[in-house]
């Protein structure tokens, strides 16, 4: 077979260099004073422990599972932080940076993966649908959102965006490609912000796609870029460009953050049955924290009191997650049977009355219910 | 002799040994290839048959099958991987529109011998779509045929027969007995292997039949084991679609009582046909209704609560307890 990926290098959007050192790009101007800066850096620092905490947590057997984002974090906190108040993300289920920034508490997300609720937050709260575990069906829930933006008139500069999260796996499923295409038709105000993270499981990025994830777009009619995924200037600067666009009624963009899975598919996995270990060090040389950690000590932004105050604070949330998580209660038996209709159900009624009355049958005898 | 081997390892000696019977037999799915499966059953089988017999294929359901239908168009006999119960849905409309009703539509020129594999079932701890029990669904389409295991012995052979089938079958792999070991002797002729149609006495009794396929096999057999006032009779339903009624019926008409146990919702799930169709025959003979031991009419719950959800040894007691309270 011809290798059809062999056209030139992909331009890639890049404002930091793994060196830490600033280049402005023509189409990206990037407005941020220093604290803005810091910020993102405490971002992905904390991020980062939040997540590292989780994978510990669940080797522990507090956690069923744990799909860490060891490597993405620039990619979701840059995208995250361009997101205002008031628009709606998508995600699917390793989003905990954008998480982050849409407010949503650690204990949430660990939560769900402890398997106390199947993502307990509030999204019209946060602005930040459920984690979606059916690869790339959220990419349409975020272009109906959008559609229905568009009739609520919510379009300019005020306006709302919506922005869907998927990976390079789901660019595969049909789900994801009809979203593009409903996206396009009806100019909805939704960015497609795509990790490609190199790996689908055990999948390289070869398995799903024979050309560069973001030239997809122009089959369907709406711009694409690809950003360099560890930068989270970058990643910063062209979802902001993405969102004001389709805020204004320009339509759709697909951000492809080209960056790279460090850990694990999830805790259940184990990438030494697949991939080379060398690939895995090439990548640690573009580590987003460290160049954006670079970056602040080249110019000056930043000092080694900062730098401490932030890894202080990082164990301080690793402590309260730990905490946190140990703490969060068993839902009761009966919890099966809520909030499964917004009507009264009579087979859901019958069944909780006699799994009631079934499970009391074991305290009057004395003994535990259950295995 | 025999060869000792877990449900997940039967599996795959099975596919191993279709596949040098066979050189028809295709295996494909997402991660199958290299990594061998997140449950590791196609393990080994990308290094010795080759990419081109074992596909690592896209991360699209509806693309695995609808293309596995079109590799059997063209003489092939795929064994496609779904990886978790859940993911099924995106390939519903191939499955339900296109390979069950391709026999049909072609007045019988089209053959498309796919299996689907299905690791289903609960019970391992696994965040949501990981462990639904979607059975149901596939019985109530005409043109599958759905077969579910509960031991290496079937395992491996009922492997082998799914793809021997020309029709599609959907091979429904109870995941949480994936490590369950027993004695399996390979070295028999499939000829002479318990057809993958038949229903099976796991363990005679005369007081009660207890009904039961894949995870709740062993459920079942604990349960009987357990009640030491009565003598339980436990039939692996084996073929959901169809069912095995003649040796069902004939176990009802000894016994006098039926329990059904399964870990798919009770309310249109298998033991309501199975139920209906054993009262219908057997009406004289019952001693009591039939009694149906089912997950609840809920979604599958977070984990921390599936414990009391899935029907487990003291709910299929209490079943069996209101089998002979009546």
């Amino acid at each position: 077979m011809s290798d059809t990926t062999a056209h030139a290098e992909p331009e890639l959007v890049q404002l930091l260099t793994p060196e830490g050192e600033f280049t402005a790009h023509p189409d990206y101007p990037l407005d941020v004073g220093a604290d803005e800066i810091r910020d993102l850096y405490r971002d992905l620092v904390l991020v980062r422990r939040v997540d590292s905490e989780a994978v510990s947590l669940q080797r522990q057997g507090e956690l069923g599972l744990w799909a860490s984002l060891l490597g993405q974090e620039a990619a979701q906190i840059g995208s995250g932080r361009a997101l205002r108040d008031g628009d709606m993300a998508f995600p699917s289920y390793r989003e905990h940076g954008v998480a982050w920034c849409r407010g949503i508490e650690p204990k949430e997300l660990l939560g769900m993966f402890r398997g106390v609720t199947n993502g307990g937050w509030d999204p019209h709260e946060h602005g930040f649908h459920l984690y979606t575990i059916v690869i790339g069906s959220q990419a349409l829930h975020a272009t109906g959102y959008a559609m229905g933006v568009q009739r609520d008139g919510a379009v300019g500069e005020d306006g709302t965006a919506v922005i869907a999260y998927f990976g390079d796996g789901a660019t595969s499923q049909g789900d994801t490609n009809e979203a593009f295409n409903f996206a396009s038709v009806n100019n909805a105000p939704v960015v497609f912000f795509c990790q490609n993270n190199q790996w689908a499981i055990s999948e390289p990025l070869e398995r799903q796609a024979r050309v560069p994830i973001y030239r997809r777009a122009s089959g369907f009619g709406f711009p694409g870029v690809r950003v360099d995924g560890n930068d989270v200037l970058a990643c910063l600067a062209v979802t902001r460009a993405a969102l004001a666009n389709a805020r204004e009624g320009n339509g759709p963009t697909l951000i492809e953050a080209f960056t790279y899975r460090m850990g694990a598919h999830t805790t259940n996995d184990d990438p030494t049955r697949y991939r080379a270990t060398a690939e895995l060090e090439e990548w640690k040389a573009k580590d987003p924290i460290l160049r954006l950690r670079r970056h602040l000590e080249r110019e000056g932004l930043a000092d080694e009191e900062f730098f401490a105050s932030v890894d202080a604070e990082a164990d301080a949330i690793g402590e309260r997650v730990r905490a946190e998580c140990r703490a969060l209660p068993d839902p009761e038996p009966l919890d099966i049977f809520h909030e499964v209709y917004a009507e009264p159900n009579v087979h859901i009624d019958q069944q909780r009355s006699e799994f009631a009355e079934y499970l009391a049958s074991f305290e009057d005898a004395g003994v535990e219910g259950g295995r | 002799m025999g060869t000792n081997l877990t449900i997940g390892k039967a599996i795959n000696a099975g596919l191993r040994a279709a596949m040098e019977h066979d050189p028809k037999v295709l295996v494909m799915g997402e991660d199958v290839g290299r990594l061998g499966g997140v449950f590791r059953v196609t393990d080994g089988l990308h290094k010795d048959f080759g990419a081109d017999r074992v596909i690592d294929t896209p991360l699209a359901e509806s693309g695995i099958v609808g293309t596995a239908i079109g590799m059997a168009l063209r003489g092939y006999r795929p064994v496609v991987e779904i990886q978790f119960d859940g993911f099924f849905f995106p390939a519903a409309n191939q499955t339900f529109t296109q390979l069950a009703k391709m026999r049909r539509r072609s007045a019988g020129k089209l053959s498309v011998p796919v299996v689907m594999r299905i690791p289903y079932g609960g019970g391992i701890g696994a965040v949501e779509h990981h462990s639904e029990s979607p059975e149901a669904y596939f019985t109530h389409t005409a043109g599958l045929r759905v077969v579910t295991v509960a031991n290496p012995e079937d395992a491996y052979w009922m492997i082998q027969q799914a793809i021997r089938s020309d029709d599609p079958v959907i091979f429904l792999e109870p995941k949480r007995r994936y490590y369950e070991k027993a004695e399996v002797d390979t070295t028999a002729s499939i000829a002479e292997a318990t057809p993958m149609g038949a229903a099976r006495i796991a363990r005679p009794g005369t007081d009660a039949t207890l009904l039961a396929y894949g995870p709740m096999v062993k459920t079942a057999l604990q349960a009987a084991e357990a009640d030491t006032d009565h003598s339980i009779e436990v039939v692996d339903v084996r073929s959901l679609a169809p069912v095995d009624y003649p040796t069902i019926v004939d176990s009802v008409k000894r016994t006098g009582r039926l329990v059904v146990a399964h870990e798919a919702p009770l309310s249109g799930g298998p033991g309501a046909e199975i139920a209906a169709r054993v009262t219908e025959e057997c009406f004289y003979h019952l001693e009591s209704p039939v009694i149906r031991v089912a997950a609840f009419d809920t979604p599958y719950p977070q984990s921390r609560l599936e414990e009391h959800y899935l029907p487990d040894l003291d709910r299929v007691l209490d079943g069996v307890d209101r089998a002979f309270a009546f």
